[in-house]
């Protein structure tokens, strides 16, 4: 399988995130689209680590779940909180810097 | 370093701050004895500098003191020096002289009046500006007194500012004279222009050798004639001649020993000390001294004209002044600089008195100054009428009393003068003749003033007439000493033709102690000099006779008949000749104009509406427009984000700008991309030299030649294209093949 269609679908994952953060109302599926992002950058980075032989983005690969595991935790923790506050987490809603 | 000359302006300015600062903390006599014992201090000091201090010097030189550097800037080094000589030293001994007089004169007027420390505050400052423009030896130094007395003038006309008109006649004075501050700075700035110096010393030696100040100018005339006219403007403002007299009887709104002090003795005498200190400078334009000739005699007659028909005490004063200011000003205009200064000085004293009866006379009449209302005081008021008529007599010329001698030794200069060129010999004669006019009115209407005052039946009502009172002894004092001033100031100056008679010869004392400040006195032939008296004597008691005729022991039947006949001239000389309204219509209004104008258009519309409101308002449109961007929605922040990041990686991507190195050897032309991105063989380099729109040489070198067909101007376009990302850089370049 040509290198390239990995990059591909990291691509098109990449893309799909993209339109979920921009057009998801609600906020869960809003962090599991920005998930989304996360791997398919990570997919790229080991996509390019085997292209070019080089270890580094295997080791950027992993910080990154870390990092994914972090963005999460604190993600669901600003959900939380903003239906505290707001008692919805639809992000029509949450609008109070408006103008 | 204890300096004798600094110590006279410094004492009555420090009396004036103490006072201010702490002076509502003393009684009225600690005030009092604060500000007479500084200027009388001061007024010691001076007298052993004049006497002893004189002598001692250099003959001519005087004394003087460089008190401190003030500034230097490039080549203009300003001094604060002070000097001494005949000029400046009797002027100090005039002005601290009366000044103590008029300080113990005020204890006595002012002493019902409220603000008392603030009223000898003013009136020590006023006697320390007057001092320091006297005594200045450098121009910016005398400007300094100068706008010094000119504050304290404004300040004590406006002294009971609770009074409208008060105040407004305090803002006319200080107008008035910064419209002659203008001319004053404007002939200081053309002396440095000419001479590079400020110094008054040697600006009159520059002036002396001819030299700079005696070439022309504009329009055919010297420096020191246009000098000469912008520094008489000056003069003109600060001692009110024609035009600028206006103020003068305004000021009159003052306490009256203001009056007496400032807008009688001293600072109106101001300006003609100026052209006299200046004199060498004058000597080099007669046509400056002829204007300033001319100017002073119109006033003189034209305010003696007014003076007719004023009915209020100090106006007809006020008037007196400007008219005696006008014999002045033909004194040193004829370049009688002697004769001037001595008919300062004598008028110092009997104008003084004069003022001072005035007030006596208002505080008998309960403040009222309206001299219809008067008459028959001589016996209510014995010391004050002897004082007057002393007074009286001096300033209308009667013979023995000062002002005879002084007005004479100024007509003297006018029949006699040579300093004219030819083409302007008439001047002197003229102004001779119209000064002759202007003694006879000053005899008629000073006559007016004490008949209709002092003599006949008294006009009062009667709970005024009850209260006539003698005034108290502080203020009787200061009279009698003027009362004798105004008697014996003229023996300094008797003419030598009188001289003779008593054997002894030369020039009189006065003209031979000024002579080295202000030069050798005219010479006067013996046969003018007995004309003149003559002439003087003739006039005087002409006057005096006809004012006996008008108004002897009250309202005649000839006044009410010359009223009754022409009422229309009565009416005109009363209303001043309506000059104040013809002001009004001519520069006040038009000004009033064009502020309402500048008012409406300027700072309502273009200020207000469009430089203040026109930045608010694109402010706040800018404000609207971006609030739209400001959804408070998340998502639409991150797409603005995205497609910014986009935008950022696409510029990045770009290739990077080379420099590009154009050889140019007749036909042929190198062009050579310095510093380009070599990257992996990945750009290619297009270069369109034809201008046809398709690259003429493409590659991956960065480096092209072209032979052209001839001379011209051509453009080459160099395209750098990145395979990787299709994005490309574009250049032009204009070349030009000779």
């Amino acid at each position: 399988m040509p290198g390239y269609l990995y990059i591909l679908v990291s691509l098109a994952l990449f893309f799909i995130g993209t339109t979920g953060v921009l057009l998801r109302r609600n906020a869960l599926f809003v962090l599991m689209s920005l998930e989304l992002q996360l791997g398919a950058g990570s997919l790229a980075l080991l996509t390019f680590a085997r292209g070019l032989g080089d270890q580094k983005g295997h080791v950027v690969a992993f910080f990154l779940m870390a990092l994914a595991a972090a963005e999460a935790a604190v993600g669901l923790a600003v959900v939380v909180s903003v239906y505290r506050t707001n008692k919805t987490i639809d992000l029509d809603g949450v609008n109070e810097l408006r103008n | 370093m204890f300096s004798r000359l600094l110590m006279i302006p410094l004492v009555p300015l420090l009396g004036a701050a103490y006072l201010i600062l702490f002076g509502r903390r003393h009684s009225r006599a600690a005030v009092q004895t604060i500000a007479t014992l500084a200027v009388f201090a001061s007024c010691v000091i001076s007298t052993d500098a004049f006497f002893f201090g004189l002598r001692d010097s250099a003959h001519g030189g005087g004394i003087s003191e460089l008190v401190y550097s003030w500034f230097s800037a490039g080549n203009v080094v300003v001094d604060l020096s002070l000097r001494m000589d005949a000029l400046s030293g009797l002027l100090c001994l005039v002005v601290t002289f009366i000044g103590t007089l008029i300080h113990v004169y005020s204890a006595g007027y002012m002493a019902h009046e409220e603000d008392y420390p603030r009223f000898f505050a003013y009136l020590n400052l006023f006697c320390g500006a007057m001092l320091i423009l006297v005594l200045g030896d450098s121009l910016p130094v005398v400007f300094i007194g100068w706008e010094g007395v000119g504050l304290a003038s404004y300040l004590l006309i406006g002294f009971w500012y609770k009074e409208h008109a008060n105040a407004s006649a305090g803002k006319k004075a200080f107008i008035t004279n910064r419209i002659g501050d203008f001319g004053f700075l404007i002939g200081m700035f053309l002396l440095f222009r000419a001479t590079g110096t400020l110094d008054i010393p040697a600006i009159l030696d520059s002036a002396k050798s001819g030299g700079v100040l005696a070439a022309p100018l504009w329009l055919g005339q010297p420096v020191a004639f246009w000098a000469g006219v912008f520094l008489f403007l000056g003069a003109a403002g600060k001692s009110a001649q024609i035009p600028l007299y206006v103020w003068l009887p305004d000021a009159m709104a003052g306490p009256t020993p203001v009056s007496a002090l400032i807008h009688a003795a001293t600072m109106v005498t101001a300006g003609v000390y100026l052209v006299a200190r200046m004199s060498a400078v004058y000597m080099l334009a007669p046509a400056a001294l002829a204007i300033v000739a001319i100017v002073g005699a119109l006033t003189a007659l034209f305010a003696a004209i007014i003076g007719f028909a004023q009915n209020d005490f100090k106006k007809v004063l006020a008037y007196s002044t400007v008219s005696q200011l006008g014999f002045m000003f033909v004194g040193v205009g004829t370049g009688n600089f002697a004769g001037c200064i001595f008919h300062l000085f004598t008028h110092a004293f009997f104008k003084a008195g004069l003022f001072l009866c005035a007030g006596s006379v208002m505080h008998a009449m309960s403040g009222s100054g309206d001299i219809t209302k008067m008459g028959g005081l001589a016996a209510r008021l014995p010391w004050t009428t002897r004082v007057f008529q002393i007074c009286w007599l001096a300033i209308c010329g009667v013979p023995i009393f000062s002002g005879f001698f002084s007005k004479d030794a100024i007509l003297d200069g006018a029949f006699a003068t040579e300093i004219y060129g030819h083409g302007l010999t008439w001047v002197g004669p003229l102004v001779g003749g119209l000064l002759l006019l202007a003694a006879f009115g000053t005899a008629f209407y000073m006559s007016r003033l004490y008949f209709l005052v002092f003599s006949g039946p008294c006009r009062a009502d009667e709970h005024v007439e009850h209260h006539i009172h003698e005034s108290p002894a502080s203020m009787v004092f200061p009279l009698v000493v003027l009362a004798a001033g105004a008697v014996l100031a003229g023996f300094a100056g008797i003419p030598p033709a009188i001289r003779e008679l008593f054997g002894k010869y030369g020039e009189s004392t006065m003209a031979v102690w000024l002579e080295p400040a202000v030069g050798a006195p005219l010479e006067v032939s013996h046969r003018t000099e007995w004309l003149v008296m003559g002439f003087a004597t003739v006039v005087a008691l002409g006057g005096i006779g006809l004012a006996y005729v008008f108004f002897g022991g009250g309202y005649r039947a000839p006044a009410r008949a010359f009223a009754k006949k022409m009422p229309g001239l009565v009416a005109l000389a009363r209303d001043k000749f309506r000059v104040d309204e013809l002001y009004a219509a001519i520069i006040i209004r038009p000004l009033q104009a064009l502020c309402r104008i500048v008012f409406l258009v300027i700072d309502r519309i273009v200020i207000d509406k469009i430089l203040i409101g026109g930045w608010a308002f694109l402010a706040d449109l800018g404000g609207r427009i971006c609030r739209f961007v400001q959804v408070g929605d998340v998502q639409r922040y991150l797409a603005v984000f995205a497609i910014g990041f986009a935008v950022l990686v696409w510029v990045a991507a770009r290739p990077a700008a080379p420099d590009v190195q154009i050889v140019i050897e007749g036909n042929n032309v190198a062009v050579q991309l310095v510093d380009a991105e070599a990257d992996g063989g990945n750009l290619t380099y297009g270069f369109d030299f034809d201008g046809d729109g398709t690259p003429d040489r493409m590659g991956p070198t960065p480096l092209a030649r072209w032979i052209y067909g001839g001379p011209d101007r051509y453009t080459i376009t160099i395209t750098i294209r990145d395979e990787r990302w299709h994005t490309q850089r574009t250049i032009k370049r204009d070349i030009e093949i000779r």
